[in-house]
């Protein structure tokens, strides 16, 4: 049975919403809209000599290298960023569940790093793996590797998925103790009566019943490893070296306002908004039916 | 009763307050941080304190790249400053924005204020003139790269300072054979070991005089001498002779630590040199590379300068005028310069640091201003005058990457800076028709 509120007056329901819808007007529809018109202009700096050019910055996109290697650093990254910051907080959540004593003092421990905003995580980063200075950096020398994330694009990716996972983990971690801790005891009881090892309880019953968190999990880390990466890239690598680091939204603000090409930024904000809206329709589409309420 | 009347007093008060005096208030939009925005403050307020009818208000609005990006969209809001700070690199952007720029000379000239424009040193002008050779933007930082090296070092090893660049790579191969993990760096690896050594050693970096000619330039490194000089760094840096650390000024800790022996910096890296460092240093002249030629030519400048930017009220202008007239005087830049490395804009300037002995206490700090003047500038080492180059900095950095990397050789990366530089240049003359 379905409940329906309901309003005396015809139109309060409309007036309730107005200052939300007011909100995604502003700041979101309309500014797509102008983005979507930039895309087809090129203009200079300071807006002085505009013409239209229609689908010339587009074309000029997908003929450019450089460019389309950014698609696979975004995938190879979100992918990296993602599964590290879901396997690391499943696997904290399972022994975050397992401990009785002091569980509050380890949430909160294990929370913080989410309050720490994406470009201090980087620099934070950064500064443990400076080739110089840092830790880390000795850490790894003294092992034998030679870390120079200045020059090596290889090294700057993982510094940038370590510290782009780092700030996701405790997120992921609570949404799976949750989810946890809302799974009936009597199952995995049960299932321990019945002889399973703690291994076999947990991934033929808790990870399955844990599928519609693991799904909604998912679906966020991927749009925080588009977006909200921004802040720890820009605040380390620059993109570099050698574009190595140099994921789309980051190559959007480069392009705009480092390269003043306002016409080529629209683009690829546009060409990265339709990548999202297909990536979010296909994971409701196809992945949400596999996951059992 | 008693309460009405102290609450009209009081909103009296505040209307009189409110009025005060006829200020007219001149925003300056600047990327000194640190000490040298210390500095920038005391010049902003000592012409506040001179006169009366102007307040020269300086906002730091961050890095160089911020705050012309800030300066062009708030010029797009009509939010714009009056005076803003932007480095050497956007100096083709500015220049085209012709309906969004006050051409320095031109503000001069209208408002009655004495300019003569051939008290400014040559080097530092000819980078900021029109075609024509008429003053657009008024300098006021301006350096240039010098070599600086760890003298404790030398005198551990047994070296002299090197003024070739055989002497300079010798020099570094004998610091890592001596035990230091690295023999010489550079910071501006764009600014420092492509443009600078292009003008130094006087080959050109695009056609049509380095653009100045117009927006059809081409890039022109892919010659023998710079590729020749690339591959040199390359050969050194397999030894740790060289060692990259990153773009800009990120090198400037393996220098301050003392794991590299030499370091290409700008001259106005002087304070945090001096503030950082445990040890002698010393800063000289860039070495030549007598395979191209026997005495360098001049080197060009980086830094910034401020454009005037229109769209505020006539008056305003008056104030701003009458401020580069005050930031022009010698005794006001050579303070400038004596604290921060930055090269005295004006002879006169320059005279007056040494009528004060300035550099006999300091010896080294008048290294760059020897490099600027050197020579009367040549049609190649005037500076530089290519759009995009913003872009085309970030173009040569990872061009350059590749090279220290091995992952491509020194005529592959050329290549592709020339190409890639190409269609930036295209790009903008494209826009800018």
């Amino acid at each position: 049975m379905t409940y329906r509120s309901h309003f005396k007056h015809k139109t309060l329901p409309y007036l309730l919403l107005l200052p939300q819808l007011l909100i995604t007007a502003v700041f979101f529809l309309w500014p797509a809209t102008r983005a979507v018109y930039q895309s087809f202009l090129r203009q200079d700096a300071f807006g002085l000599n505009i013409t239209w050019v229609g689908l010339d910055n587009f074309a000029r996109l997908l003929n450019d290298r450089l460019y389309l290697q950014s698609f696979g650093t975004t995938i190879v990254f979100t992918v990296a960023v993602a599964f590290t910051a879901l396997a690391i907080g499943l696997a904290f959540a399972a022994a975050a569940d397992w401990v009785l004593r002091g569980s509050n003092l380890y949430r909160g421990l294990l929370m913080l790093p989410y309050a720490v905003a994406p470009a201090v995580a980087g620099v934070l980063w950064f500064f443990m793996f400076n080739p110089s200075l840092g830790i880390l950096a000795n850490f790894l020398e003294a092992i034998g590797y030679d870390w120079n994330h200045y020059l090596n694009g290889r090294d700057a990716l993982i510094l940038v998925i370590v510290a782009s996972a780092w700030k996701q983990i405790g997120y992921c971690f609570l949404f799976f103790l949750a989810g946890m801790q809302s799974i009936p005891k009597s199952l995995v009881e049960a299932a321990a009566i019945d002889g399973a090892t703690p291994r076999h309880r947990f991934w033929s019953i808790i990870f399955p019943l844990l599928g519609p968190t693991t799904f909604f999990l998912i679906v966020i880390n991927i749009v925080y490893a588009f977006f909200d990466t921004f802040g720890v890239i820009h605040a380390t690598t620059a993109g570099g070296p050698i574009q190595a680091t140099s994921i789309l939204v980051y190559k959007v603000y480069v392009t705009g306002f480092i390269g003043q090409d306002l016409g080529s930024s629209a683009a690829q904000s546009v060409i990265l908004m339709l990548i999202v809206i297909g990536l979010t329709f296909i994971q409701f589409r196809y992945l949400g039916r596999r996951v059992h309420y | 009763m008693r309460k009405y009347v102290a609450l009209a007093t009081m909103l009296f008060g505040l209307l009189i307050s409110s009025l005060g005096f006829a200020q007219r208030e001149v925003i300056w939009w600047h990327a000194m941080g640190g000490e040298l925005g210390e500095r920038l403050n005391e010049i902003a307020a000592g012409y506040n304190a001179s006169q009366d009818d102007f307040v020269i208000t300086p906002v730091y609005r961050g890095t160089y790249t911020e705050t012309m990006t800030g300066a062009i969209a708030a010029f797009r809001a009509g939010e714009q400053p009056h005076i803003v700070q932007v480095f050497e690199v956007g100096t083709a952007t500015m220049m085209s924005a012709e309906g969004a720029i006050y051409p320095v000379y031109e503000l001069m000239a209208d408002y009655d204020v004495p300019f003569d424009q051939s008290a400014y040193l040559p080097a530092v002008a000819s980078y900021y003139v029109s075609d024509e050779g008429n003053l657009l933007s008024m300098p006021f930082n301006s350096s240039t790269p010098v070599l600086w090296y760890n003298q404790d070092a030398l005198d551990e090893l047994g070296l002299e300072v090197p003024t070739t660049w055989d002497e300079l790579e010798a020099a570094s191969r004998a610091a890592v054979a001596g035990g230091y993990p690295c023999g010489m760096t550079t910071a501006w690896q764009t600014w420092i070991q492509l443009e600078n050594f292009s003008a130094w050693h006087d080959l050109p970096f695009a056609t049509l005089n380095n653009g100045y000619g117009g927006l059809g330039t081409e890039l022109t490194i892919d010659n023998e001498h710079v590729i020749a000089h690339i591959t040199r760094l390359a050969d050194m840096a397999e030894d740790k002779a060289f060692v990259y650390g990153g773009r800009e000024g990120s090198p400037q800790p393996m220098f301050l630590n003392e794991e590299c022996v030499f370091y290409f910096n700008s001259s106005a890296g002087y304070g945090g040199i001096a503030s950082g460092a445990d040890f002698e240093f010393g800063q000289t002249m860039m070495p030549v590379d007598t395979n191209v030629r026997p005495e360098p030519q001049n080197s060009i400048i980086g830094g910034a300068t401020l454009w005037v930017l229109q769209g505020h009220d006539e008056e305003d202008y008056r104030g701003v005028a009458e401020f580069f007239e005050y930031l022009s005087s010698p005794e006001v830049q050579a303070t400038w310069h004596q604290a921060t490395g930055y090269v005295p804009i004006t002879t006169a300037a320059y005279e007056l640091s040494k009528e004060q002995g300035f550099y006999e206490a300091n010896p080294g700090t008048d290294t760059a201003i020897r490099e600027l003047s050197l020579n009367p500038p040549t049609d190649n080492t005037r500076g530089l005058r290519l759009g995009n180059l913003v872009q085309i900095r970030d173009v040569m950095d990872e061009e350059l990457e590749a090279v220290w990397s091995g992952q491509k050789t020194p005529e592959e990366a050329i290549d592709a800076i020339v190409r890639r530089g190409n269609e930036l240049l295209r790009q903008f003359e494209a826009a800018n028709q």
